[in-house]
């Protein structure tokens, strides 16, 4: 045990607890969250599988399926283990359902995805989507994503994410008959374009704010993280080549030859201990990568705020422009220029009869201008209502799994730390027999 | 000093054999048996404090040398002089000279030409001293240098003294002769040189390679090390900044960052041990190796001049008496130097065995104390996340 016998050090018992142990930890409490959905089933991306087949174009192509599992919650616990509920799905179907529901749940911080390609990666970890390690890390990410979305209050009873968990065919055609496709294209139109929001709120600016350094600083991590780990790498195979040369030195010594035999092997064990040590703590870039997506999740719902407030100003602006014509045409004068005014001024002045018609098409523009401004303020203020219920429950979430994260980078630090202990204390003791 | 007293062993001149030599050659493989008895140390040599003078013409190091001694041959029991690179130099050039067949101990090479900006560099000082110090005990240990009369002056002169006692040295025109004659029997070579000397220059070889291999891999390490700490130093400040955005990660963000910090130094601790330590034992072999070699040629030129004197004597008529005066001299060089390699090559073995050993014993122990300041350093961050755990009562770690 690591007892240096200074006062400053505090050794704890339990410092065992494995990365993997701490990952549960965070699904554990995604299933305490109680919503109704993981009440009743249980939901696992068990496997995954290569396919060929043909594509849009009639080509070859290979992609991976993922299986996705549900069982009765009760059966479970009854002891019974019946054969659960399964159907198999692409990634590309997984963003699909995602696509639905940010525009279905536009107020939502939703959930992301897995990385569709490797990025952040150091040199011994492929980029290549078809790489087993790859593939292996995604369905985890998969079934973490299922399982935020099962979790969360309100996306857990969308029944078009029920039906992706339980309908194998005919899931993507219930999901284009939502419609949400066009309302995806024109939100994506309107947010592509730039515009200036008069009354910004601030809390909603400090969020995007956020989002932003949370991305920046996390994107920095990841990558000065990956060069570290490179660097580990190599530190740890050179000392493979003291294996090597204690080996062939052995051979030419009589009294020193066993220590540097033993010794040499330690050497060796000790170079192919970085595989496993880096293996693991893939699995906490995995767990930054998620929140570097979430931020971007934050975001737009920051700026799908910000859309909402900008068509309520539009259509506030709107109707105060038409309440002035009006005024203007009742009184007969010109407060705005309009180009219909010069050239009455230039061409003579309306028929009393046409005045007339106008005003009541403006009156009627008025009142649906209202409804509008109405019906707009209402939507921002759902928007803000939910949305902000929603952003506070993810602070919560990602401060204590941020939290939980740390805490497992540390109980890796803790696991190599004591590896390396005892590959150097047995390398010590060969090498005193030299 | 196991040694007899009378005996003169400078052989200043190669070919001159000094006539106050009582006993036979044979009798002498008594007095090679180097017995290494710990409790009967009567010397002991330290060399420390290093200084700089500045002359008009140079620059240059002392080290302080303090010996400490019961030797009736020393006038006092203890002693402190200055001296400088040069002087341990001459030091070993003497001891060669007189001793061909035996093995010296390798100085620190002049100046390391790899990574070093400045020769008057404060780890550059510290390393050399080091190995100046290993150089002076391992002559002090040994049973026929310790004796020297070079050995002594060097310990106990002072520095007027010592410049003046070199100048007594053989002169150049001898010291040519001695070249020539080296190139000469190198060139005839040897014709039946003994199997254990064969053996021997085998192991040379093997051992030479490991050993340079070794040095090899070590720097390697220190270099790939030195990398890994740049890129790690990257990393705490990237906590430090994200902390700045949050506010209930803003303490365990911090936490790590420092954690990082801390790792950051003790790699750099680590490093500089592999650096201080184990690199300069491995490269004083690798040198070791190339002092066998040449200990192992000398040898077999001894043993050409006798083969080629032999044959003299054969083929040639006249001044045979002379001749036969000469080749018994060169016989009994050959013996003297054939038995003097065989002691000294079965001492030079366990004291490499032991250098070695320590050596490696303590980088791995310096590994182990590594791994555990890091230890410590993340477990005092999960017993502070565990602490605000409870008080939170938030996180159950069962």
């Amino acid at each position: 045990m690591a007892d240096s016998g200074s006062e400053d050090i505090a050794v704890i018992g339990n410092t065992d607890l494995t990365p993997s142990e701490s990952e549960n930890n965070v699904k554990n409490a995604m299933v305490e969250k109680g919503t109704s959905l993981l009440k009743k089933m249980e939901i696992s991306v068990a496997e995954a599988e290569k396919r060929t087949g043909k594509n849009a174009v009639n080509m070859q192509e290979t992609y991976t399926v993922y299986l996705i599992e549900t069982r009765p919650v009760d059966a479970a616990s009854e002891g019974t283990n019946p054969v659960p509920d399964s159907l198999w799905r692409r990634y590309s179907e997984f963003e699909l359902l995602r696509n639905y529901l940010l525009v279905t749940y536009p107020f939502l911080v939703v959930p992301p995805l897995p990385e569709k390609r490797a990025e952040f990666v150091w040199h011994k970890l492929s980029a290549d989507n078809m790489d087993p390690d790859f593939v292996e890390r995604r369905r985890v990410g998969l079934e973490n994503f299922l399982l935020r979305v099962a979790s969360h209050p309100d996306l857990s009873s969308d029944k078009i994410f029920y039906s992706f968990l339980t309908e194998e065919n005919g899931w993507k055609e219930t999901v284009f008959e939502t419609g949400f496709q066009a309302k995806a294209d024109s939100r994506l139109k309107a947010l592509n374009a730039t515009f200036r929001v008069k009354n910004p709120d601030k809390r909603f600016a400090e969020m995007k704010h956020y989002g932003d350094e949370l991305q920046s600083v996390i994107s920095q991590l990841l990558r000065v993280r990956a060069r570290a780990a490179d660097r580990l790498y190599g530190v740890y195979k050179v000392h493979g080549n003291y294996g090597r040369v204690f080996s062939e030195w052995s051979a030419i010594e009589k009294e020193m030859g066993d220590g540097l035999q033993s010794a040499g092997h330690h050497m060796d064990a000790y170079a192919a201990s970085v595989d496993d040590i880096l293996e693991e703590e893939e699995h906490y870039a995995d767990q930054l990568k998620e929140y570097l997506f979430y931020a971007d999740a934050l975001r737009a719902v920051c700026r799908k705020h910000e859309l909402t407030q900008y068509e309520l100003e539009m259509a506030a602006q709107d109707l105060t422009s038409k309440k002035q014509q009006r005024e203007e045409l009742a009184t007969g004068t010109i407060r705005t220029f309009s180009l219909k005014g010069v050239t009455s001024k230039l061409f003579g002045q309306e028929t009393p009869e046409q005045r007339e018609a106008k005003l009541k098409m403006l009156e009627t523009q008025i009142e649906e201008g209202e409804e509008l401004v109405k019906e707009r303020n209402a939507e921002c203020e759902e928007f803000v209502k939910s949305a902000w219920v929603d952003i506070e429950r993810f602070k919560e979430q990602k401060d204590h799994d941020l939290r939980e994260a740390l805490i497992s980078y540390a109980i890796m630090q803790i696991s190599m730390c004591k590896k390396g202990i005892q590959v150097w204390n047995n390398a010590k003791e060969c090498f005193s027999k030299m | 000093s196991h040694f007899q007293k009378n005996v003169d062993t400078t052989l200043t001149d190669g070919s001159s054999f000094n006539a106050s030599m009582q006993t036979s050659p044979a009798s002498m493989i008594n007095q090679y048996k180097f017995e290494e008895d710990a409790d009967t140390k009567d010397i002991f040599v330290t060399v420390d404090n290093p200084e700089s003078h500045v002359t008009a013409i140079e620059t240059y190091i002392t080290y302080r040398v303090m010996t400490k001694t019961t030797r009736s041959e020393f006038d006092s029991s203890e002693f402190e002089v200055r001296r400088r690179y040069q002087d341990f130099l001459w030091l070993k050039g003497r001891l060669e000279e007189a001793h061909p067949t035996l093995i010296v101990h390798p100085l620190p090479e002049k100046f390391v030409v790899k990574g070093m900006v400045e020769r008057f560099n404060e780890d550059f000082i510290e390393t050399r001293r080091r190995a100046l110090h290993r150089f002076l005990n391992k002559i002090a240990e040994h049973p026929i240098f310790s004796s020297s009369e070079d050995f002594k002056i060097f310990l106990t002169a002072a520095s007027g003294e010592l410049t003046s006692h070199k100048k007594q040295g053989p002169g150049f025109l001898s010291r040519m002769g001695d070249t020539v004659k080296a190139v000469a029997a190198a060139v005839r070579g040897v014709r039946n040189r003994p199997q254990e000397f064969t053996e021997m220059q085998e192991y040379v070889e093997a051992f030479s390679q490991k050993i340079i291999s070794l040095d090899k891999v070590t720097q390697r390490i220190v270099r790939e090390q030195k990398e890994y700490l740049e890129e790690l130093k990257e990393c705490g400040p990237t906590y430090a900044l994200w902390s700045q955005s949050e506010e209930e990660l803003a303490e365990p963000l911090k936490n790590v960052a420092g954690c990082v910090d801390r790792c950051c130094k003790e790699t750099e601790e680590q490093v500089k041990n592999l650096s201080d330590h184990l690199i300069p034992v491995l490269h004083e072999y690798v040198l070791c190796a190339d002092t066998l070699k040449a200990v192992l040629r000398r040898r077999d030129n001894i043993q050409a001049d006798f083969e080629a004197k032999t044959e003299a004597l054969a083929t040639k008529k006249a001044n045979r008496d002379t001749m036969r005066d000469d080749l018994d001299k060169a016989e009994d060089r050959l013996e003297w130097a054939n038995n003097a390699l065989k002691s000294d090559w079965t001492r030079w073995q366990k004291v490499m065995r032991t250098d070695l050993r320590s050596a490696f014993v303590d980088t791995a122990e310096r590994n182990v104390s590594y791994y555990e300041k890091c230890l410590a350093v993340w477990e005092s961050f999960l017993h502070s996340q565990r602490t605000d755990a409870e008080g939170n009562g938030k996180v159950d770690f069962s």
